[in-house]
């Protein structure tokens, strides 16, 4: 990428993210709407559910008051609404507390967790991609296109399951089980428990990347302009590396972003493998007690979680394709 | 109007337009199934499935024991139980091999049709997106944006939790969630199919839209749909047992293999025979699908699988 581009190119990208962004949120509002209305069919009240079967007629409409669901639906969805816009998503209906200081540590535990995942599986696997790609059809790359198909196939609560049968349990025992993180204490002080669940989430999303890695920078070898750099003599590490990856990154980020917002729904279960403390552990609570508000805040999160990924790919995706770049003008 | 002889399609989508759909290219049906079962990895595969399917299925009536009957201490390995068993007692001391044999058939049948409600649905929606463009297009593929905004698991979890784990909810959920993944891949596919000229031709002689759609469209996406229909099952399959796990069953007193794994999870030290069955019989069953899809995939010219759309 040339530094001395054109203004009049930047001016078609902001253009283009604008449109991608006002996408976005018109998706998360459908989304929101949607999330609003499933709520709304629960079977059971609320405020009945709180206070249990035994609960007085006249403290049950107390609380449908105090709750605000006495008022009209739509008010009711423009205040939640106009909460979560504004980072007050309200309380929890279970824990009586608000959402942001009930959910807050499991939530950094579980992003510690994405982005760990997300750091050891991008590397990974462009250099699985890139080797398999240079040794096309020759052993490495059987061996690992057979492997990865496994992986792929396989749901990652059964590879985490063989995971602790063989590290944890039956064969060796040299990594924890159980993933403990005290309270007030980041996941990042205990390293050895956070091993176990980063590989499953890594072991799930690799096959993906790679595959994909393999396949894009398998067509720029063979383009023109990768044959031009071969036969000015520029080794083979250089070619790959310098001249094919580049050119091989928008279809990557496109499955990167897709495999980040799969860990977003990964998560769920690898945290129950692991009794890992993070906002799966908090869903699954609120689901058991109805707790709507914190079902809603969190659904809606990882909602935003994915449409943003994907967002980020698009605009990766045309910031390293020239092409696209252009045609943007 | 039957048309087995079309040249190969080969729509070479714009990027981003496309969401960088596959590329498509080769040969068209008749010969993918037959060359696809040629390569070993299909047979393989399918060897894999025809066990575990027969297992599934059939296994119960080779059952030692009653689904529910106690046999022993809870997680006691082999040898060690009051009534004899091959494989040791589970987390209620329940015969493992019995509950093994009776535990596949609620996954596989619910992942069955699931797959089959969202290869419907995708499929439909699919062609009629591609076909009619424009506003209702891009209507339908907005809504299917939607649903692919909530990863499968959670909104399972979600709406399980609301309605009741019943099989009828569970197929109903996997279903809807799965649709818009085959969705993308058939209108991927369908939308050059829609500017080639026997389309023109049958619009031209007065053909319904139903028919065009069915006979024209249909035949020229069957392809990359049997290898996501294939790939969609391999995923219905983990989903299910992954909710199954995570304690969502029709019945928690029935035996499935995804709420096995999770019962029996604190008596691997003792009994591992609880876990290790299940784990054995998910991952075979979902590598042997994997690798039919693979070869039908190869067979057809490759597609690129990928795991949110393709």
């Amino acid at each position: 990428m040339s530094t001395n581009r054109g203004m009049s190119n930047n001016l078609g990208v902001v253009r283009f993210v604008a449109r991608r962004l006002a996408l976005g949120v018109l998706t998360l509002l459908i989304v929101s709407l949607v999330v609003f209305a499933a709520t709304q069919l629960l079977p059971s009240d609320p405020a009945q559910s709180i206070l249990g079967r035994n609960a007085t007629e006249a403290s049950v409409t107390s609380l449908r008051h105090e709750l605000g669901l006495d008022q009209p639906k739509l008010t009711q969805y423009t205040k939640w609404l106009k909460g979560i816009v504004t980072g007050d998503p309200g309380r929890s209906y279970a824990a009586k507390v608000p959402i942001t200081s009930y959910i807050s540590d499991r939530v950094v535990n579980s992003l510690f967790l994405l982005v760990l995942a997300s750091i050891v599986s991008i590397p990974v696997s462009l250099w699985l991609g890139a080797h398999s790609a240079r040794k096309r059809d020759k052993t490495f790359d059987n061996v690992a296109s057979n492997v990865m198909l496994g992986l792929a196939s396989v749901p990652e609560f059964v590879i985490g399951i063989i995971l602790i049968i063989l590290f944890s349990t039956r064969v060796w025992h040299i990594l924890p089980a159980v993933t403990q993180t005290d309270i007030g204490q980041g996941p990042w002080t205990n390293m050895t428990g956070m091993i176990l669940p980063t590989v499953v989430l890594v072991l799930g999303a690799v096959p993906y990347i790679s595959r994909t890695a393999r396949a894009a920078i398998i067509e720029v070898l063979e383009s023109d302009y990768v044959e031009m750099a071969r036969l000015k003599g520029a080794p083979e590490r250089i070619v790959l590396w310098r001249h094919a990856m580049p050119n091989s990154l928008g279809p990557v980020f496109q499955v990167i972003a897709l495999n980040v917002a799969y860990f977003a729904g990964g998560v769920i279960v690898v945290e129950a493998l692991f009794n890992y403390q993070g906002i799966g552990g908090a869903l699954r609570d609120a689901v058991n007690t109805r707790d709507l508000p914190v079902i809603q805040f969190l659904v809606m999160s990882l909602a935003a979680v994915y449409v943003l990924t994907n967002i980020a790919a698009d605009v990766a995706t045309v910031l390293v394709t020239p092409r696209l770049r252009t045609r943007l003008q | 109007m039957n048309l087995p002889n079309h040249p190969a399609v080969s729509p070479v989508p714009p990027l981003l337009e496309e969401d960088l759909a596959s590329v498509m290219e080769g040969e068209r049906p008749p010969g993918v199934l037959r060359s696809g079962f040629r390569l070993w990895r299909t047979r393989v595969g399918l060897i894999f499935v025809t066990i575990l399917v027969a297992i599934a299925l059939f296994g119960r009536y080779i059952a030692p024991y009653a689904e529910s009957k106690g046999i022993a201490l809870p997680n006691q390995p082999p040898g060690k139980t009051r009534l004899p068993s091959q494989f040791g007692s589970g987390y209620k001391g329940q015969d493992v091999w019995t509950r093994f044999l009776y535990g596949g058939r609620p996954i596989l049948i619910a992942a069955l049709l699931a797959t089959v409600l969202a290869l419907f649905l995708g499929t439909v929606i699919g062609l009629v997106a591609a076909y009619n463009r424009g506003k209702l297009d891009d209507f339908l593929m907005r809504a299917m944006d939607v649903i692919l905004a909530m990863p499968q698991i959670i909104a399972a979890l979600v709406v399980l939790s609301m309605f009741g784990a019943t099989t009828k909810v569970i197929v109903l959920t996997v279903g809807i969630s799965t649709a818009p993944r085959i969705a993308r891949v058939v209108r991927g596919t369908a939308v050059s199919v829609v500017e080639r000229d026997f389309v023109a031709a049958a619009e031209s002689l007065g053909e319904s839209k139903t028919r065009i759609l069915i006979s024209e469209l249909l035949p020229n996406v069957t392809a990359p749909l049997l290898v996501e229909a294939n790939l969609r099952l391999t995923f219905s399959i983990g989903v299910i047992a992954g909710i199954g796990f995570l304690g969502f069953t029709p019945d928690p007193s029935a035996a499935n293999w995804g709420l096995m794994i999770y019962q029996n999870k604190g008596g691997i030290v003792p009994n591992h025979w609880g876990v290790t069955l299940p784990v054995a019989a998910i991952a075979l069953l979902t590598i042997g699908t994997g690798m039919i899809g693979d070869g039908i995939s190869r067979a057809t010219g490759g597609i690129d699988r990928a795991r949110g759309d393709a």
